[in-house]
């Protein structure tokens, strides 16, 4: 327990103050603005959006500034931010399958219907210092010129007039999920059935979760934390033998049923990553083996987030699968309890607060205790 | 006035009123304004000026949508996350109410948006409204077929190695 104290207000005020010095930094350094952070750290936009739960890069990218960098307390701002206003509706659910592509890649299939799209990816970079990006000399002679396309004959010097007649809207990417379940060998998603999923933002987490439930907190949750988790069922605990499936990165439109005008507005579009993993067998006397699954979706470009949500999103299903459970990552109480980095610093960090009181009634017994085993045996004994 | 040339135009006007198809029209238009930036729609606004009289039946105001995913991609629904969005409705004198909904948070995007909507229900404007948003068509248009080579261009075709203990 902690308890109310009083006082300190010209210190919080210089503090705060101080706090407003030390996130403008040096003064002879250029400020940086929104538009910088929203452009150039653009992932670290992506992760505030994702775990703060509101997709708004502008904000995001204030909170990032407000904060100092601190990615947590930029989330803990963006959830506080969006208290403020009121709620118009749910979207239609995004189509992922109509996906304007920007990543697209698959561990199980090498040729594959729309093909293996690298996209603006880490992999196959050596993690090697870029010097020039410390000079502003990248500016002149980094590789950010693309080299010719490889469709032959078609170089990047197309005319805009081109590009226009180009413009038509790009085949869908069938999803390998899809693939695989035309043969029957995966087993399908669950069917909507109509019911509205339930909204951890409007009710308290309750447990027994389902499984859109457990997916909301999943997609909302700490990266690191289920990173660590899913990196457990890799290692042992809750083996679920994983292969990713598909994951694609790029932009969804999102729309709206609004019922004044009877049909659902396009509002614009968002980027999503998702991840779609295909895991071991299951079988019964009645169905034959087929392969299962796990699903990560996530606001932004977030692909180690929507592997890790796929994986635990997959440990924690062990019961309908019939599965033992063995492992943490299976116990959904645990993980959507404790996925939730502002909860989790909220509870962490409260412990900083004044618990003078709690204290002292601690110290006032364990003083007691020193004094009755100090003291000399008969004096014990005399009071048995 | 600059004229857009002529090769642009809506192809889901329909010569004879049709509702459904009237209403598709009226959606791909709302997937322009929202696209659009405030700028782009302001100069929209700009062109049917002096504008009929104006009452703002909800000024525009910033809210939240909860954005739904599919378990699998596919299957049934889930809450992934909010998204900011701002709404606004305006009823242009001896005119219909125009509406909007988009992300972010602009009121002003919002308005002008409100505004082309009420413009582009009335028939005889239509084609001017259409006309107006041909820049916005033309600047998104270049941009995804852009954004479709650079993502085109890595591309990747992978060559499975025999391994060394063959």
């Amino acid at each position: 327990m902690y308890v109310a104290v009083k006082g300190g207000e010209a210190a919080i005020r210089n503090a705060h103050a101080l706090l407003a010095k030390k996130r403008r930094g040096e003064e002879s350094v250029p400020e940086i603005g929104l538009d910088q952070i929203a452009g150039q750290l653009s992932l670290a936009v992506d992760r505030v959006m994702a775990e703060g739960s509101l997709y708004d890069r502008e904000l995001a990218a204030l909170a990032i500034k407000q904060a100092r960098g601190d990615l947590i307390e930029a989330i803990f701002l963006a959830r506080a931010f969006r208290t403020t206003l009121p709620r118009f509706g749910a979207s239609v659910p995004v189509d992922t399958g109509a996906m304007r592509i920007e990543r697209r890649i698959s561990a199980t299939f090498k040729d594959l219907p729309g093909g293996q799209v690298l996209g603006p990816t880490f992999d196959y970079t050596h993690r090697l210092m870029d010097e020039r990006l410390a000079t502003h000399a990248s500016d002149a002679d980094a590789p950010r010129q693309l080299a010719p396309s490889p469709r032959a004959g078609e170089g990047w010097g197309k005319g805009e007039e081109r590009r226009e007649a180009d413009a038509t809207p790009a085949a869908p990417m069938p999803r390998v999920t899809d693939l695989l379940g035309g043969e029957g060998l995966i087993e399908p998603s669950p069917a909507d059935d109509g019911t509205p999923p339930r909204d951890l933002t409007r009710e308290p987490l309750s447990f027994p979760a389902d499984r859109p439930l457990r997916l909301q907190a999943l997609a909302r949750g700490d990266e690191g934390f289920l990173l660590a988790l899913g990196y457990s069922t890799q290692r042992g605990y809750a083996r679920t033998h994983p292969f990713v499936g598909e994951i694609r990165f790029g932009t969804v439109e999102v729309s709206l049923p609004v019922e004044e005008l009877g049909f659902a507005v396009p509002l614009g579009d968002i980027a999503v990553t998702e991840c779609q993993s295909v895991n071991q067998f299951k079988g019964s006397a009645t169905e034959p083996p087929q392969f299962t699954r796990g699903y990560g979706l996530v606001f932004g470009q977030s692909e180690r987030k929507a592997m890790s949500m796929a994986l635990v999103d997959r440990a924690l299903r062990f019961k309908e699968l019939g599965e033992e459970k063995s492992a943490p990552s299976q116990d959904e109480e645990f993980v959507l309890s404790h996925c939730d980095n502002v909860q989790a610093t909220g509870f962490v960090e409260h412990l900083k607060l004044p618990h003078y009181v709690d204290f002292q009634a601690e110290l006032d017994l364990i003083r007691r205790m020193r004094a009755e085993a100090e003291a000399p045996d008969e004096m014990k004994e005399a009071a048995e | 006035m600059r004229s857009e040339p002529p090769h642009i135009t809506e192809p889901q006007i329909a010569a004879v009123p049709d509702p459904a198809a009237e209403q598709a029209a009226r959606e791909v238009m709302m997937g322009l304004y929202a696209r659009a930036t405030r700028a782009e729609l302001q100069a929209a606004v700009e062109r049917f000026q002096p504008l009929p009289q104006l009452k703002r039946l909800r000024p525009a105001e910033a809210g939240l949508i909860m954005v739904q995913g599919r378990t699998g991609g596919d299957g049934a629904p889930f809450n992934l996350g909010e998204a900011t969005v701002t709404r606004a409705a305006v009823q242009l004198a001896g005119g219909a109410t125009g509406v909007s909904y988009l992300l972010g948070r602009d009121p002003a995007k919002a308005e002008a948006a409100a505004i082309l909507d009420a413009l582009w229900q009335d028939a005889a404007l239509r084609l001017a409204v259409t006309d107006a948003l041909t820049p916005v068509r033309r600047r998104l248009a270049v941009e995804a077929a852009r954004a479709a080579e650079e993502t085109e261009a890595t591309k990747v075709n992978f060559f499975t190695m025999a391994r060394g203990e063959d």
